[in-house]
């Protein structure tokens, strides 16, 4: 393959999708497939087959575009017409009006305008409702696999490494370690051999952002892992994937083959020196494996229990080499900085926080799903804006950002920017990207009783402080929960929650406190509310 | 390898590049409590006692997993790390069933001791009282999950010096336990080959001999010592000898 053959590949399949009258793209994701987007498709190839129409119009499976609450989504490729609620009668009302007279069909016709689609900036999810997930040859016609052609061909790998520093990336599986800094340290670590890492084990409630990504454009991880091998010095990548994402497995494997069978993966990539294979592997549903020692301990076919850091994985990481581990998110950004240069993303969100965030936006919010916008964006425009508020007859509460690792931001600090730094100084932090709304009706004791009985279940027992701790923080806050705690209980409660965040072994015990902490620091009235008084011993004599 | 020079407790230490701060705080004879170190054995930094305070990090740190860099400035017996040990040992009372009173290794228990040095009067957390099964199958020793800390010295010492790996972790969070092999009865392992040092590094009651009743049971711990230096030196092997 060189990058003639490619540009073949692509001038080939866009005058293919040319030659047609049009292009049907159902939502092909893991939502909309769940509310009936293949039955969807069915009765749009049926309708059109009735008509005539099918080698005229294909119907194709695409990513995730974005509202899955109204989910069938269809989008009509030649005018750029999304349609919600798309149930077999609506798939054959569209045929007969849209495609064949060439009518709207309002009821179901979502409004561009709509500032759901017209605050949102999208880079990662850019391909999505464009192009095919499943064949590669799409990837290649909308500029795929050309960023790893540029990087193979003209750069240096301290070159792409700079591309990425000054880009200002950083790494979206929630911490914000700047990408390029990571990368160059892998790079400079002595080793004949190293590994790159794409941490696909997207545990936190309520969070879908990596799954969609890789159902949607899978072909775009393999590019951006292929850029970060060739920039550290790497030829064999690992994707940890849950086994809790099916179709995501199933497209990475089809989308492996297909780079394999074009050469754009394997040996002598480009014609160049380069050679990168990438396997995956699937995880056995512990949480604790998002954590990158676990994670590297899992693919290596031990038990999932973190190790103490430094060393670090960029020093000793899997089998004990120098390994990259970053997140998908992270990765569906390289390519395109690569393409557009450093200066135009590094232009995007805060000088700080660059780029944009995908964020799954879940709870009592009107318009679920999956959205992309510039950090610094203020969480009023996210919430109020592109999710439309919370439902009709309650009041917005707190936004709960970053899992069970994060907290909530309550009503006072809507105005927040959304961006690393911002998040932290709230007691939150940025995630990997999941924001569950809670209107007036939830309870936030509940809330972090919820979330600790997450961490105490997914807890890999192997340090004290996390391994009990959290167990004693749940059966403190059911205690509360129950109207049977005194102010003691809340004392103990958050000088217990310090210590589990002070001396616990990894990221999960560290932070599993921080749901309880933060709905302490904004919403103390509702765990003192529910406290039982303190009784007192009276003397009956004292009354007479 | 290089001395490196850095502070403990005010005091100037010096110690080799490779040593673990735990290493050269008791070279130095700066006590550092600890649980699931054993000298002879890796270390994982489970038991979260050995923490130590460095100057310009807001994180805690294990000693015996950090190691020393030049000029380094340590603590480890500041207020917050007392009050986060004392800590440690009451979750770990809270978490087992540990009644000293009729406990074979009362007066030689480590986490007895632990109590003790940390000033633990009472446990401010519920007993959580788990039902925990005892496996007595073998014919000289017993496993009392009841007692057991999940400090993994068993299974550390089962892999890494006895080579059998007879012992794992199943489960987890609060619900991890030992087990033997394919969890199953100790008796029927096929992979135990009876040496015993398990029991010996077990710092509680959880690993016992059979036929020792209450405060009997001593454990001799120093004999990991002797084998793993013996070995490192190739002291047993009988050269080659030309003929």
């Amino acid at each position: 393959m060189t990058l003639e053959d490619l540009n073949e590949v692509a001038e080939k399949e866009l005058a293919r999708q040319q030659a047609l009258k049009n292009r049907v793209l159902y939502c092909s994701a893991a939502g909309c497939v769940s509310c009936g987007s293949e039955a969807t498709r069915d009765a749009f190839k049926a309708s059109l087959k009735e008509k005539g129409l099918e080698k005229e119009i294909e119907v194709i499976g695409s990513g995730c575009m974005g509202l899955c609450g109204e989910g069938p989504l269809v989008k009509i490729a030649s005018d750029d017409t999304l349609y919600q609620n798309v149930d077999e009668d609506a798939a054959q009302k569209i045929v007969r009006q849209h495609l064949l007279d060439g009518k709207k069909v309002e009821n179901n016709a979502l409004d561009p305008a709509n500032p759901f689609f017209s605050s949102q900036l999208k880079i990662v999810l850019e391909n999505f409702g464009r192009i095919n997930a499943e064949r590669i040859e799409e990837y290649i016609a909308v500029d795929g696999y050309e960023a790893l052609a540029k990087a193979l061909t003209e750069m240096k790998p301290d070159e792409v490494i700079d591309e990425i520093r000054k880009s200002g990336l950083r790494g979206r599986g929630g911490a914000g370690y700047p990408t390029g800094l990571k990368w160059g340290i892998v790079r400079k670590a002595a080793s004949d051999q190293k590994y790159v890492i794409c941490n696909a084990d997207e545990g936190d409630p309520g969070a879908f952002m990596d799954r969609s990504v890789l159902e949607g454009d899978p072909h775009r991880i393999l590019e951006g892992m292929a850029i970060a091998a060739y920039a550290v010095g790497a030829n064999q990548g690992y994707i940890y994937i849950r086994a809790e994402y099916p179709l995501a497995i199933e497209r990475l494997r089809l989308a492996i083959k297909q780079a394999e069978r074009l050469g754009l993966l394997g040996n002598r990539i480009f014609e160049s020196q380069f050679n990168f294979r990438i396997d995956l592997r699937i995880g056995a549903g512990a949480f604790v494996c998002g954590e990158e020692t676990a994670l590297i301990r899992s693919i290596e076919g031990r038990r999932g229990s973190p190790k103490p850091r430094p060393p670090y994985p960029s020093e000793k990481g899997l089998f004990g080499a120098p390994t990259l581990l970053n997140n998908v998110e992270t990765y569906a950004n390289v390519a395109p900085i690569i393409n557009r240069g450093s200066a135009w993303f590094a232009a995007i969100g805060t000088p700080k926080s660059t780029g944009t965030k995908v964020f799954a936006l879940a709870g009592k919010i009107k318009n679920t799903g999956l959205i992309e916008v510039p950090m610094g964006i203020p969480l009023r425009t996210v919430i109020f804006d592109i999710g439309g508020g919370t439902p009709e007859g309650t009041e917005f509460k707190a936004a709960q950002t970053g899992g069970p690792s994060g907290g909530c931001i309550p009503n006072d600090h809507l105005d927040l920017p959304v961006d690393y730094e911002s998040l932290a100084t709230v007691g939150s932090i940025m995630g990997s990207g999941g924001m569950i709304v809670m209107d007036s009706e939830s309870k936030m004791v509940d809330v972090a009783k919820y979330f600790m009985e997450f961490c105490a279940d997914e807890s890999c027992g192997k340090c004290v402080p996390c391994r009990v701790g959290t167990k004693h923080i749940y059966l403190l806050l059911d205690k509360i929960s129950k109207g049977n705690a005194t102010a003691d209980d809340v004392a103990l409660l958050e000088e217990l929650c310090e210590m589990v965040k002070d001396t616990s072994l990894c990221g999960l015990g560290q932070s599993a406190p921080n749901p309880v902490l933060s709905t302490l620091r904004f919403f103390r009235h509702e765990y003192e509310e529910l406290l039982k008084p303190v009784e007192t011993y009276i003397p009956s004599d004292v009354h007479e | 390898m290089a001395i490196l020079t850095l502070t403990i407790n005010g005091e100037q230490v010096s110690g080799k590049d490779d040593e673990s701060l735990l290493q050269i705080a008791r070279q130095h004879d700066i006590h550092i409590p600890t649980l699931c170190h054993l000298d002879g054995l890796s270390d994982v930094g489970a038991c979260r006692l050995c923490l130590v305070e460095i100057e310009g990090q807001s994180k805690l740190f294990p000693a015996c997993t950090t190691k020393p860099q030049e000029g380094m400035v340590v603590h480890t017996d500041t207020e917050r790390l007392k009050r986060h040990r004392r800590t440690i040992v009451e979750l770990l009372a809270s978490e087992g069933n540990h009644q000293c009173a009729v406990c074979v290794v009362n007066n030689h228990c480590e986490l007895q001791d632990l109590a003790y040095e940390v000033g633990l009067q009472y446990v401010r957390f519920p007993y959580l009282y788990p039902k925990k099964e005892l496996d007595a199958t073998h014919k000289s020793f017993v496993l009392d999950r009841n007692r057991c800390v999940l400090c993994t010295r068993c299974v550390r010492v089962c892999h890494e010096v006895e080579g059998a790996h007879t012992w794992d972790i199943a489960g987890r969070g609060i619900d991890c336990t030992i087990i033997a092999d394919m969890n199953q009865p100790w008796g029927t392992s096929p992979s135990c080959t009876s040496c015993g040092k398990c029991v010996r590094v077990c710092p509680t009651g959880a690993l016992f001999e059979k036929g020792q009743t209450v405060a009997e049971m001593e454990k001799q711990r120093d004999f990991l010592k002797y084998i793993v230096t013996a070995r490192t030196k190739r002291e047993w092997v009988a050269e080659a000898t030309e003929e």
